[in-house]
């Protein structure tokens, strides 16, 4: 009975993550699919949660859920799109799509049904996880074998949040007023 | 405990929706939202992937992943601004310029 529970709950998230992110693809209004990605988001930082990842389901719940979901949201109510609820809001070839997708799908789960499991070679058991904390045991590998990687990505937000601002600045020619 | 390969095939099935989205929408940022949507289609198998081989790297690859698709949302969305203010057009097969 006990080994029953985590399969139902992996079912019902897995479940709600392929039905939003079905949502979010044929959904007309913008605003509706961002909404959409967001139950799919908090959903998927439960599956993390499931995983023994807590400190990466907290990262997903702030960074997408908070950050990169308001970005779009902004970017939705910018631009005015009252005219896609009234227009087709798939390109004219999409049933060819449909079919490299589905194409693509039942290929790559043949492959998956072969897949065997590796050893475990690491360090970052669950009772690690439980004594010390998942953030703990993340940040002593990321602060320490990968710390030129992460001064790296410190670096691409940096120039990338710098590039979006040069992107859309206004340019102002001299002399006007402002 | 759940086998890994279950999370691999809910993966699989995330990232072929948001592989469809992003071939037949029109909508430019659904077309950024399906590529968020494959992205996390990758996060889950590599936490899974990660927990089954109770190695930290592929967690790290995710919090890189997560940083990345920040950096790519941010740019993406001043592009898909300008280009809203250039033309006042948001779908995908409006746009006939590099066609010659």
């Amino acid at each position: 009975m006990e080994a029953l529970l985590p399969k139902v709950v992996f079912c019902y998230l897995g479940a709600v993550l392929v039905i939003t992110a079905l949502f979010v693809v044929t959904n007309r209004n913008a605003v509706h699919a961002v909404l959409w990605m967001l139950v799919m988001f908090l959903h998927q930082a439960a599956l993390f949660i499931m995983l023994e990842a807590e400190f990466l389901a907290a990262v997903q719940i702030i960074v997408y859920a908070g950050a990169v979901l308001v970005l779009f949201l902004f970017v939705v109510y910018m631009i005015n799109l009252r005219t896609e609820l009234k227009i087709n809001n798939f390109t004219v070839f999409w049933p060819a799509g449909l079919l490299v997708s589905l194409a693509l799908l039942i290929l790559s789960v043949q492959a998956v049904k072969s897949f065997l499991p590796a050893q475990p070679v690491g360090d970052m058991t669950s009772a690690q996880i439980l004594k010390v904390g998942h953030a703990k045991v993340l940040g002593k590998a990321l602060f320490t074998e990968h710390i030129l990687s992460f001064e790296a990505v410190g670096v691409l937000l940096l120039v990338a949040v710098l590039g979006a601002v040069v992107l859309t600045r206004r340019i102002r020619i001299k002399g006007e007023g402002v | 405990m759940i086998p890994i390969s279950w999370y691999l095939v809910l993966s699989l099935f995330l990232f072929v929706i948001g592989a469809f989205g992003f071939v037949a929408r029109r909508n430019v940022i659904i077309m950024l939202m399906c590529i968020e949507i494959m992205l996390n289609a990758v996060n889950i198998s590599l936490v899974a992937l990660g927990k089954g081989l109770q190695h930290t790297a592929a967690h790290i690859l995710v919090f890189f992943i997560i940083a990345v698709a920040a950096a790519e949302a941010a740019i993406g969305l001043a592009l898909v601004v300008l280009l809203f203010k250039k033309t006042r057009e948001v779908h995908m097969d409006e746009f006939r310029t590099l066609k010659g």
